[in-house]
């Protein structure tokens, strides 16, 4: 039997976690199925008493549930978007790291709809939201984009997966019915890769402008209602950063457990976090600018019922949350990412961790204060998540990484085929690329095209 | 089309209560019991906010009653994913409750946070299960608020019709306003012109809460004092 245990063949750990499975793996999913397990209890238990089993009142009537939503949508345009910007700009360096944050895209997206629909008092009726739809609501515009995002990211996932899965078919023992209906038959003529690379583009192309209105509307939600702290005409651009910020970092850890659990040194390399965590510091960049220019706003314009939830946030209740968010998301990247020193795989992977902390900050201080602080001063009710809400988000981490760690084992994490294309034909490829950017050669008779992107 | 709307006289009102005890009967209001009141979950369809002034020992403490605003331009229709709460016809925010699924986006959208959520089963004490058959009780998990007694507009409407005569302004009152003790409250027809409501919101006593965010409530309050969140100043 071709099992791909030969020590001559080319990129075996890449399909070694597919081949051989350690004992901590089966430690780390048990305790993380644990905590599942833990969460379905949970979830049993307010399903059988109702909402109340949450620590939400009046006015607090969104809290962690809201928070995730947010969080894991945000997190959701780790890849596809990043992914589909470095393919189309014919980043070379990206091909080690596709797959990983594809995978991240749409394992996360459930997780953000999971929320929404924990957070719903009737869930039985969710579907109500096609069958009596109402067009002007903001959430069902959130039905539409997400389910267009994660229709067309299963798609950008799953086509650069398929010579990857044929390859499978033909080299390992297992599964060899699902590798053999996945792979389309796929054969790897010249022909077949034309036509998956075209496929790849026009996918590239599309997810962009849905990746960028998925986190657009989720920020009208909020910006559409006239709250104060929330009737905002920034919120559809900073969730957008906001959530490309938080996709980056959540790539990196990833990329750095799977470089450290799988040995992948050799492909996830210095390179690739230098260059992530450059992108991630011109994030954070981005992100402090877009918060400083929405709270200057509201602190110059002065209106009483805004300063209340400024006040709230700056120096009142919400203060811990929010400087924790300054520094998780600003400060320490900052210092971080900005020396070449300390932007190295264990630093890069640092600052993400600090920067998925204060993202999820950021998306608490957003939804609370301002439904702490209503126009009225008259409903003040203390929200205090309960056992549940935090059992839920335990085991809605806890299930998201397990899907993920299920996932390397059955799918290679790193693209094996576009890791040997550009090994074969990338360096050719850069090369012309690079003197269709100059003049010719005075001497040369050979006349370039001029047009970049090989 | 009537345009329904209520007028309440700040100065008048005593704070006794007998509104809240009236609406919670007339529309089988649950109890939260006072664990979960003092979580602020507690359901008032009309609830009497007080108003501390001054310090000890002048002290003076002002009242206001807050049923739904019933805006004309309600900003928590729009945004209900599933139409569930909706102007009707007769210009009153409505509520479907087994169309909600419990998403709390009205309740978050209105500036007046009136609308209320059944964060548990709804439970009445024993003495307080007679309940009023002509009101539909909630369910686990579904939002509600004050509908201007809705319920009585029907019957009225089809009283009306059995005698073969025209609404009047008598027909149709809910049960806040019946049983206020000092009469303090008024309830009628905004755009007909010979009502009590559309005397009385010519005064310049007048103010409605939040009213430059253009909701255009349809509760209007009298007062020659100054009120939080009022215009009158």
């Amino acid at each position: 039997m071709a099992d791909a245990r030969h020590s001559h063949e080319p990129d075996l750990a890449l399909f070694q976690p597919i081949l051989q499975t350690g004992k901590s793996f089966y430690l780390v999913a048990g305790a993380l199925g644990a905590v599942a397990a833990w969460s379905i209890f949970a979830w049993l238990y307010q399903l059988t008493h109702g909402l109340g089993a949450t620590g939400l009142t009046r006015p607090i009537y969104w809290g962690l549930y809201i928070t995730n939503f947010v969080f894991f949508i945000g997190i959701s345009h780790a890849g596809t978007l990043i992914s589909a910007i470095l393919r189309l700009c014919h980043a070379e360096w990206r091909r080690a790291i596709t797959r990983s944050a594809e995978v991240i895209t749409v394992l996360v997206l459930f997780f953000g709809v999971g929320n929404v629909i924990l957070d719903l008092g009737r869930p039985d009726r969710a579907l109500y939201v096609i069958r009596h739809g109402n067009l002007r609501s903001p959430l069902l515009w959130d039905v539409m984009s997400i389910t267009m995002y994660l229709t067309a990211s299963t798609i950008y996932l799953y086509l650069p997966m398929i010579p990857d899965i044929a390859l499978l078919r033909d080299r390992v023992a297992k599964r060899r019915r699902l590798y053999r209906l996945l792979a389309l038959g796929w054969t790897g003529t010249e022909e077949q890769h034309r036509r998956l690379e075209r496929a790849i583009s026009i996918m590239a192309i599309l997810v962009i402008p849905i990746a960028v209105s998925v986190h657009t509307v989720v920020s009208f939600v909020f910006a559409m209602t006239i709250q104060p702290g929330w009737h905002s005409t920034i919120f559809g651009p900073y969730f957008v950063i906001g959530a490309i910020f938080s996709g980056i970092a959540a790539l990196i850890i990833a990329m750095g457990i799977i470089r450290r659990a799988y040995n992948l040194g050799h492909y996830l390399r210095l390179v690739h976090f230098n260059n992530l965590g450059l992108l991630l510091l011109a994030m954070s960049l981005l992100w402090f600018y877009f918060t400083f220019s929405e709270y200057l706003t509201t602190y110059y314009g002065g209106e009483p019922r805004e300063m209340a939830v400024f006040y709230a946030k700056l120096s009142g209740k919400y203060a811990p949350f929010f400087w924790a968010m300054i520094v998780t998301n600003f400060v320490i990247p900052l210092v971080i990412l900005s020396n070449k020193k300390t932007r190295t795989i264990a630093g890069t992977i640092v600052a993400s961790a600090t920067v998925t902390v204060g993202m999820w900050l950021e998306r608490l201080t957003i939804v609370v204060p301002s439904l702490a602080n209503p126009r009225l001063p008259y409903a003040r009710g203390l929200y205090q998540p309960s056992w549940v809400e935090w059992s839920m988000m335990a085991g809605f981490f806890a299930t998201f990484i397990l899907l993920y760690m299920f996932f390397t084992k059955v799918f290679p994490i790193v693209s094996i085929w576009e890791i040997r294309e550009g090994r074969e034909k990338g360096v050719a490829l850069a090369q012309k690329r690079i003197e269709s950017y100059h003049p010719p050669h005075p001497t040369g008779g050979e006349t370039h095209s001029g047009r970049g992107g090989a | 089309m009537p345009r329904w709307g209520m007028v309440i006289d700040l100065d008048k009102c005593t704070g006794c209560q007998a509104c809240v005890v009236a609406c919670r009967v007339e529309n089988n209001v649950p109890f939260a019991g006072s664990e979960q009141a003092e979580m602020g979950r507690a359901i008032f369809w009309i609830e009497v906010l007080s108003i501390v002034e001054g310090e000890y020992p002048n002290v003076r403490t002002r009242f206001i009653p807050r049923p739904c605003m019933q805006c004309d331009h309600p900003p928590c229709t729009a945004v209900c994913p599933t139409g569930a709460t909706y102007k009707n016809d007769e210009g009153l925010v409505a509520q479907i409750y087994p169309r909600c699924i419990g998403c709390r986006y009205c309740t978050n959208a209105c500036p007046y946070t009136v609308k209320f959520f059944n964060w548990f089963a709804p439970q009445w004490p024993v003495e307080m299960r007679n309940f009023n058959p002509d009101v539909a009780r909630r369910p686990v998990g579904v939002v509600e608020k004050c509908t201007f007694c809705h319920h009585r507009l029907q019957k009225a409407k089809e009283q009306v019709k059995i005698e073969g005569r025209k609404l009047r302004e008598e027909d149709y009152i809910p049960a806040c306003v019946q049983t206020c003790p000092t009469k303090a409250m008024y309830f009628g027809d905004l755009d007909d012109p010979e009502s009590t409501v559309s005397h009385l919101v010519k005064s310049t006593r007048t103010f409605r809460l939040l009213e430059d965010l253009g909701t255009e409530p349809k509760v209007y309050y009298l007062s020659e004092g100054e009120w939080y969140g009022g215009r009158k100043a």
